[in-house]
């Protein structure tokens, strides 16, 4: 566990690896070769580490490693006057949360790394090697980010992530729509990092460290700011800015569907699986300090379940596959936040990762579908690939059912934990997280149906005798069509379907690790993330840590053997076993609902699609717009930072530069007021060479003093004055 | 310290570019190469005879070291007068480092009068090291306005455009700030001698001295007007862009780097320890000053449609940043100026060097006229790429570690600064992400641009140092922030006694003694430190306070790389 640090630096190496040499130097296989031996070795470090992790006693799960300090100690005051050093050592910290991040980042992304082999394949040399050095750039980032032990190196994988993300968004840089989306992830992003970097400075200010362990046992015994709002509450305020911004939540979500822009390995990778999720997961890293601002969680809740349910509508409405998953993320997200928000941290933690599973699966296989399609990405001129993509096909189902909440696939057991949560904390907010839940299930079956089932409607293949290469179709981007030779939708080589199969078989059973006690499971994650959300110190009354169910014994799954059982801390009001199981079937009947109607509306009866889209024709138009988001920010925000940067610029020439100007015009005019310009600088710099050669020559008479480097001064005046003479007499 | 033999170092750097140009003046201004071989060489001698004060400077000693010092003019009181601190030996560094590579990039870019151009740049060198050397007042003032000589001819003879303009504004505007400052030096030196009843130029002695509130009111106003004038903070910033603009590379890079360091040295070096009470009163409105400069430069920046003018504004945006650091008044915020002067002069001086890079290519500096540039020029784009990260204080490079610890700093004296300030990042990821965007992204649509060349060995090398020190200040910055623990705790045992007591409690052993330490307040324990597990690396030590806990110099060993 020593060794953690290597982790992230082994994909680091390859970034460098490839960065430098690979671009250059490197043919396809060498550059991809390395890029998935690195990951492949942080996985096995991860699970290595994870299993050193999982040996410990649950009260001992916690290990720190510190490599040097990075910022030296330097002399402050805190927020009561006493004087403290602030300092932030490198610093990586495994943990039951971290543990779990590393394995999620480490496994998907290992697996995404495998499909880009495959998926990258029509790229030049050097832009494979170049994809590869920023995806291995990326898992360096983001595990920083997850083993940061104090907010400052959480911060620097932050911001890495933010970067990859531009530059993976823009790795078609050639693509105005690319590149723009790339700058505009990386600026609304940014945008949330002022919240986050204020809040760190609070923290500091506040606690006297940042690391977060010392941060929370510190803020334990704090009481929970219930009445008002407290300093803790700004904190947490501002680190949920910074949340919104990475975790693509209202107000700063806009970012992710345009993000989409980029390949399909990327949206699956950051903009699904992990980096989005990096606000999760930094909420949850402060658990104790947000438990104790109840008006912070509000905040959250409601954030979380507007942006779930605004994203749904308007994935119902999207035509574009990608752009279908990536609101499809966004709700996800918030399902999350909706879990932090009701001090479900580990529920949160939790669908965190089982969507990590079946989003990044259900990305790679629209991936699959688009290679299949040589690179079109509009549904309406898809249908029918059921039979020329089987395998796609199938997985893609798991994911559906898995993002839809069928039991026993992952996504029921997560997100129906959510829901009972979220129905003790807030009946509304269960509600309206319910309606997106049928949403989901709806959107998902909708674009399931319009890819695999029904009539074919995209271009005929034999007629043309061939579309894009399918090499082609990637480096495309959008509606890539190039030139001969696309035999019609087929299916992916198998660096792409075996991914494909393996997470697949992730989102089905990543579930079992939580499966609750109304079930007759052990909630074995709950127990095992519990730790990373309690601080070490006695907390007052009220101040309670996030409620478990009670658990008994050993969970279902194999990874559940180290859950210990009948230790949880602070019940929350418990439902009976029945109701707890209504709740249950309501949730799943929300899914059922959501894609039986999906099934009648686009298989069986297409028609009703077009009638409804006709009758409700603004509702659909606002929809497809995005509500128009969008043009909102881009009139505002937009809008008025450049007119506020026109304006000054002008200003600055007018008035600021006016003012210098002027005065040195009367200077001028009333010196010389008949004299041209050019006679003026001729003037001055005469001038100014005599006095120059006067000063120096009241050096020499002054100062005989015999020493040499008073003598190199009066030489270096003489430089200048024969210099002068030299270049304006000649 | 390894300086046993005494040897004058200081005058050795100072001398060595004065004496290259000397060298150069006797070579016929016809053999263009041979000139070019010898002011390369002189400058990189210059940079090889300054590191060993990296080395040999102990931030454990006192405050100045290498002194030398010998009278100069005895009837007033004036003497040559050398000496650095931890924050000289860094400028001198980048003036050294950055006046090598500004001699390296003008290889091909400068055809026409080569010899004077180099004999120039190593003037101005030699100027700019005197300044940051100088323990004297008459001496840096000297320096001060030698520099301005050298620069203007840059300027006005191998400049673009407007250059005579831009010369003319650049000299004139300076010289008014100087003129002011001097007067005040002055003012200062007939106080000093009412009170010692000698006459003297010591920097050492003004800066132990405590001047009445009202003489100190207005030298710190004089001495406002030529150290803002030279940062530049808004509102008298408006020769810079022009001056930029139309200054050759090396004159922009040399400008950026280490002429605007001289006023936030001014404000580091004299304003604030010999005029702490005026200083203290003063924190509102130059902040606010500072705080304008950060938004209004970014958001000019954004305006531009010259790259190298949107570069020159955001050096705008970027000093004010500086000046916001310093005027904090406690440790970590002057911390952090002391290290954004040095990023920025990385950062902003390879920016100008891009620019460089494709003005001499194409003679245009108008975005409009560029993109797609990634394609033709990946490796340049690489390195437009790190420096563009590091301008916009991307974590692991350099500029990070000084915005943060200025923001942190900022926050300490007030909440609001931080927050408003902090909103400038947001506006530097804008302008920045959107001028790379428009170069070097989108399809190369311009035929000119076709064909253009990438980097060549040389490019390649001006631009190796900088990259590695972004990323070296990035991820290690504790060797360059120890060596500022001397000054930071000389500023703060006159500007806020508090923090030096702090320090002085926490490292008693190691607490640099300051040439005009009044007394040794009583020992505080350093009591609160419950950053205490988090400071210490791998040995933990007892739970007291961290070894050297306030005096960031406890790590020497870290620092002799």
């Amino acid at each position: 566990m020593d060794l953690i640090w290597l982790i992230p630096l082994l994909p680091g190496l390859g970034a460098l690896v490839n960065g430098l040499v690979g671009v250059r130097a490197f043919g396809k296989r060498t550059a991809g070769l390395v890029a998935n031996a690195a990951m492949a070795a942080a996985l096995a470090l991860a699970l290595y580490a994870f299993w050193q992790l999982l040996s410990l006693p649950a009260d001992a799960r916690e290990h720190t490693v510190r490599l040097a300090a990075w910022i030296p100690p330097i002399p402050l005051a805190l927020g009561n006057g006493a004087i403290g050093g602030f300092t932030v050592p490198w610093g990586f910290r495994l943990d039951p949360l971290s543990g779990l991040m590393i394995l999620v980042v480490t496994l998907v992304g290992f697996l995404i790394h495998v499909y880009s082999t495959g998926y990258m394949h029509g790229e030049t040399r050097g832009a494979y090697a170049r994809f590869f050095a920023y995806l291995n750039l990326f898992a360096f980032f983001m595990l920083v980010l997850v083993l940061g032990d104090n907010f400052l190196v959480m911060f620097v994988g932050w911001e890495g992530v933010g970067l990859c993300s531009y530059l993976l968004i823009g790795y078609y840089y050639e693509k105005q729509s690319a590149s723009d989306a790339g700058k505009k992830a990386f600026i609304v992003n940014r945008i949330g990092d002022w919240g986050f970097i204020v809040g760190i400075f609070m923290v500091y200010g506040t606690f006297g460290t940042l690391d977060f362990r010392a941060v929370a046992d510190a803020a334990g015994p704090m009481g929970v700011e219930a009445a008002g709002f407290g300093t803790l509450s700004i904190i947490t305020l501002l680190l949920f800015i910074g949340a919104t911004g990475k975790s693509a939540q209202i107000p700063l979500y806009v970012w992710l569907p345009d993000a989409m822009e980029g390949p399909t390995p990327v949206s699956a990778l950051i903009h699904a699986a992990t980096m989005v999720t990096a606000g999760v997961y930094m909420v949850g890293r402060n658990a104790v300090l947000f438990s104790h601002a109840p008006m912070t969680m509000e905040v959250v809740a409601v954030v979380g379940v507007a942006t779930a349910f605004m994203a749904a509508t308007i994935g119902l409405a999207q035509h574009d596959i990608k752009r279908v998953l990536a609101y499809s993320t966004v709700s996800q997200l918030g399902f999350m936040f909706i879990a932090m928000g009701v001090g479900a941290f580990a529920a949160g933690a939790f669908h965190l990762m089982t969507h990590a599973f079946f989003k990044a699966l259900l990305f790679l296989c629209s991936g699959s579908v688009i290679h299949a399609m040589a690179g079109e990405q509009d549904m309406r001129r898809m249908g029918g690939l059921k039979p020329h993509l089987p395998i796609t096909y199938a997985t893609m189902l798991v994911g559906t059912l898995a993002i839809a909440g069928i039991p026993p696939l992952s996504g029921f057991f997560s997100k129906d934990e959510i829901l009972y949560r979220a129905f003790l904390d807030h009946k509304v907010i269960w509600g309206v997280a319910v309606a997106t839940a049928l949403m989901t299930a709806f959107y998902m079956y909708r674009l399931m149906s319009l890819t695999f089932f029904g009539a074919y409607r995209g271009p005929a293949w034999e007629a043309h005798g061939g579309r894009a290469d399918h090499g082609h179709a990637a480096s495309g981007g959008g509606h890539g069509h190039g030139g001969g030779g696309w035999r019609g939708p087929h299916e992916s080589p198998r660096s792409m379907t075996v991914p494909l199969q393996l997470l697949a078989v992730g989102a089905v059973l990543a579930g079992f690790v939580g499966v609750p006690a109304a079930l007759g499971g052990g909630n074995a994650i709950e127990h095992f993330l519990e730790p990373s959300f309690v601080a070490r110190t006695a907390a007052p009354p009220g101040a309670t840590a996030p409620a478990t169910h009670e658990a008994r014994g050993l969970g279902e799954a194999a990874h559940a053997a180290e859950s210990k059982g009948g230790e949880g801390t602070g019940h929350a009001a418990h439902l009976s076993r029945s109701a707890e199981l209504g709740l249950m079937a309501l949730s799943v009947l929300a899914g059922i609902v959501g894609i039986a109607a999906a099934y009648r509306i686009f298989v069986r009866a297409p028609e009703i699609a077009e009638t409804l889209a006709r009758r409700w024709s603004g509702a659909h138009r606002v929809l497809s717009n995005k509500y128009y988001v969008d043009e909102l920010y881009g009139a505002t925000v937009v809008a008025g930072t450049m007119g506020a940067a026109r304006g000054l610029w002008a200003f600055d020439r007018s008035v600021v530069d006016g003012a210098v100007n002027g005065s040195g015009w009367l200077t001028v005019s009333s010196a010389w007021v008949s004299h041209a310009l050019d006679k003026y600088i001729v003037d001055g710099l005469v001038n100014l060479v005599g006095a120059v050669l006067e000063a120096g020559s009241f050096v020499v008479r002054r100062v005989q003093t015999g020493l040499v480097q008073n003598y190199a001064l009066v030489m270096l005046f003489g430089v200048f004055a024969f210099v002068s003479v030299y270049l304006f007499v000649r | 310290m390894s300086n046993a033999a005494n040897f004058p170092i200081l005058s050795t750097i100072l001398f060595t570019p004065i004496a290259g140009a000397v060298l150069l003046l006797f070579v016929n201004k016809r053999q263009e190469n041979l000139i070019r071989w010898i002011a390369n060489l002189v400058a990189l001698l210059g940079f090889l005879v300054s590191v060993p004060i990296w080395f040999w400077y102990d931030p454990a000693g006192p405050q100045y070291q290498f002194i030398e010092r010998v009278p100069w003019i005895p009837s007033i009181g004036a003497d040559y007068f050398l000496g650095v601190d931890g924050f000289s030996v860094l400028l001198v560094l980048l003036t050294t480092l950055m006046g090598a590579i500004a001699v390296l990039s003008s290889w091909t870019a400068i055809t026409d009068r080569v010899k004077e151009y180099y004999v120039f740049l190593l003037l101005l060198q030699g100027g700019m090291i005197g300044a940051f050397v100088a323990l004297d007042f008459l001496l840096f003032f000297l320096f001060w306005e030698v520099m301005l000589v050298p620069m203007y001819f840059l300027i006005g003879i191998w400049g673009s455009d407007r250059r005579l303009y831009s010369a003319i504004k650049f000299f004139l505007y300076t010289l008014v700030g100087s003129v002011v400052m001097l007067l005040g030096i002055l003012a200062l030196y007939f106080h000093l001698h009412d009170v010692t009843g000698a006459y003297s130029f010591d920097i050492t002695k003004f800066q132990a001295m405590h001047a009445p509130f009202d003489l100190q009111w207005w030298v710190f106003l004089a001495f406002f007007l030529g150290f803002s004038i030279k940062v530049p903070m808004f509102p008298f910033h408006t020769w810079l862009p022009d001056a930029h603009t139309d200054a050759p590379t090396a004159g922009s890079v040399i400008l950026a780097a280490v002429l605007l360091k001289m006023g936030t040295y001014g404000f580091i070096r004299f304003s604030l320890p010999i005029l702490p009470e005026a200083t203290k009163a003063s924190i509102w409105w130059v902040a606010g000053l500072a705080i304008i400069g950060i938004i209004y430069g970014a958001l000019v920046a954004l305006a531009q449609k010259d790259w190298k003018r949107l570069v020159a504004y955001s050096s705008v945006s970027h000093m004010g940043m500086v000046m916001l650091g310093l005027i904090a008044l406690n440790p970590v915020g002057i911390t952090g100026s002391i290290i954004q002067q040095l990023n920025h002069g990385i950062s902003t001086g390879a920016l100008f060097l891009i620019v460089g890079i494709v003005y001499e290519r194409r003679h245009t500096r108008e975005i409009a006229e560029y993109g797609g540039l990634s394609k033709v020029m990946p490796v340049f784009a690489a390195i437009f790429m790190v420096m563009m990260l590091s301008s916009l204080g991307l974590p692991t490079l350099n500029g990070f570690i000084g915005e943060i610890l200025i923001l942190q700093g900022a926050y300490t004296a007030n909440i609001w600064w931080a927050a408003v300030a902090a909103s400038g990042l947001v506006l530097g990821a804008a302008y920045l992400l959107w001028l790379y965007q428009r170069t070097m992204f989108g399809r190369l649509e311009n035929p000119k641009n076709e064909h253009l060349r990438d980097l060549s060995l040389r490019e390649i090398v001006t631009f190796a140092p900088l990259v590695v020190l972004a990323v070296w200040i990035g991820i290690y910055p504790a060797p360059f922030i120890n060596r500022t623990a001397p000054t930071v705790q000389a500023v703060m045992q006159r500007v806020n006694p508090e923090y030096a007591r702090a320090s002085a409690a926490a490292g008693a052993r190691q607490a640099p003694k300051i040439a005009d330490c009044d007394e040794n307040e009583p020992l505080t324990p350093f009591t609160t430190a419950p950053c205490g597990d988090a400071a210490e690396g791998q040995a933990p030590p007892p739970p007291a306070a961290p070894e050297g806990g306030g005096a960031p110099q406890a790590n020497p060993a870290g620092g002799r790389h």
